[in-house]
């Protein structure tokens, strides 16, 4: 054989790697960025208020209180629906995967009205529950609803039939095979449906705020915006920002605790 | 106790998989059933477990069950079936849940099936975590938790390597050894049914129908890997299925 020659290394395609020091850089290089356009009046500070500017607006809110009132607004309207969304959505959900009654009638009106954009139910909803609470929370819940039952049968439906055909053969009651077998099995499907029930839910919440309330984040990006205040506006979508962080990572922790087999 | 078929015949929708099968298993005793593929020996062992309804015919059991056996007909299944959320301890306590026995009891139950399988150091450990060999043990204590009389065991070590096969077939045979357990053994394995088996019950192709019963009367733990007898056994098998197996291997799956 002829003089060896190594051979080409060619494993190497389609594998990033995880950087988290490198996200948060990002971020801070970008608000830093922002600052520098702003000092250097590049930025219009009407348009674009700076980074500092809008730090000011969230900390003179959080003196005054105003703060923590349009947020427990947001945090109360969005908790309640998604609350509500959420467990009507698992439980029919539960039906559809389980029932051959409820199977088809409940495929067929969820197929109806999921492609509804929920927001123009809305003002159905105000005549129905008027213009206070009760119609965005409904709002919200409608729209945690759909995509939770979507989410809900299929992830039943794909629950490893042998697991089911095992737990009969060891005995089990039918309620036994729902609560030991189907549950824990559809339980990662539910999770990631959640998810996305949860960033329909902020859509919904910040929509119905803007059309009728006083109080909330989305009131007050409204308010602030026929104001031109532009840095208590941008101060609002923060506050939606953080919020919807939070609410990924509370979703986030009870997947890995609930999950932690995988 | 005895667990049998009675002229069993199956069909799905037009197709028939099998044909006027009748075989009995007592306690103590291991039929294993050979057959080339689709030749509907899966189908028989629902059929035996309850788990399907046949299309004529009917499975039968006599004789009382053993006392405290909470699940005298019992599978081990060839791909395991474990609950990946739940801890080895957890899957083997499965079976006994609705057993309405107090929970200290259960926890010794649990212990003894886990010990009997070499499992105790892995009682909390996930079903991901371990090997094929060891998940199909965990299948078997699970098995064995509810004190059954016949287990019926479908291809149990068709999904492992070919030494974890030999390993677990030590285990069979010693969990054969007290007498007190019978089994229907589905296999396309010859050799794993001529080393445990008592009787060999050949099926034909599909649909399947009994073709030859063969006993093995060799005591089964007297026997080795290498004894001339086994092989002959074997070899006598395969003569029996070679052709239907061709057959079958050159047919489309939907008919």
């Amino acid at each position: 054989m002829a003089e060896p020659a190594e051979v080409a290394f060619r494993g190497d395609l389609l594998t990033p790697r995880t950087r988290r020091w490198a996200g948060v850089l990002a971020l801070i290089g970008l608000i830093g960025l922002w600052q520098v356009g702003s000092s250097t009046g590049a930025l219009d500070p009407v348009l674009a208020p700076s980074p500092a500017e809008v730090w000011r607006a969230l900390a003179g809110m959080a003196r005054s209180g105003e703060l923590w009132q349009h947020a427990t607004a947001s945090l109360g309207r969005l908790a309640g629906g998604f609350a509500l969304g959420a467990t009507a959505g698992i439980g029919f959900g539960l039906a559809i995967g389980l029932s051959s009654v409820v199977r088809s009638p409940g495929v067929a009106l969820v197929s109806a009205l999921f492609p509804v954009p929920k927001i123009a139910l809305l003002p159905l909803f105000i005549i129905w529950f008027g213009i206070g609470e009760g119609s965005k929370v409904a709002t919200i819940a409608f729209g945690s609803f759909f995509p939770t039952v979507v989410a809900t049968y299929a992830a039943v439906d794909g629950v490893d039939r042998s697991l089911v055909r095992m737990g009969r053969a060891f005995g089990l009651s039918a309620g036994a095979i729902v609560r030991k077998i189907v549950l824990p099995g559809a339980l990662p499907g539910i999770l990631a449906g959640l998810r996305i029930a949860a960033s329909i839910a902020i859509v919904l919440l910040v929509a119905a705020e803007m059309i009728g309330a006083n109080r909330g984040i989305g009131a007050l990006v409204l308010a602030a915006g026929n104001l031109m205040q532009s840095d208590r506006l941008i101060a609002g979508v923060v506050m939606l920002s953080v919020l919807g962080l939070c609410v990924a990572g509370v979703l986030g922790y009870a997947e890995r605790r609930l999950t932690a087999w995988r | 106790m005895q667990l049998g078929a009675a002229h069993v015949s199956h069909r799905y929708g037009p197709l028939p998989v099998l044909d006027d099968v009748s075989l009995t298993v007592s306690t103590g005793e291991v039929v294993a059933i050979v057959g080339p593929s689709g030749c509907g020996k899966s189908t028989l062992l629902r059929i035996l477990g309850g788990l399907e309804r046949p299309s004529a015919g009917r499975a039968e059991t006599a004789g009382a069950p053993p006392e405290g056996s909470l699940n005298p007909v019992t599978f081990v299944f060839q791909d395991f079936a474990l609950l990946p959320w739940r801890s080895v301890a957890g899957n083997v306590r499965l079976g006994l849940e609705a057993s309405g026995l107090p929970a200290r009891r259960v926890d010794a139950m649990v212990a003894d099936a886990l010990g009997r399988t070499g499992l105790t150091d892995f009682a909390t450990a996930w079903p991901r975590q371990l090997s094929g060999g060891m998940k199909q043990r965990v299948g078997i204590a699970r098995a064995l938790a509810v004190r059954p009389a016949i287990l019926l065991m479908d291809e149990p070590l068709s999904a492992l390597d070919a030494q974890t096969r030999a390993l677990l077939m030590d285990d069979l045979v010693r969990l054969h050894a007290g007498g007190d357990i019978g089994s229907v053994y589905v296999t396309h394995n010859l050799d794993e049914a001529v080393r445990l088996a008592d009787r060999v019950v050949v099926l034909s192709r599909r649909p399947g129908r009994v073709r030859a019963e063969i006993a093995i009367t060799i005591p089964r733990t007297a026997r080795r890997m290498d004894d001339p007898v086994l092989a002959r056994h074997a070899a006598g098998l395969w003569d029996l299925i070679r052709d239907d197996a061709a057959a079958a291997d050159r047919e489309l799956a939907d008919g």
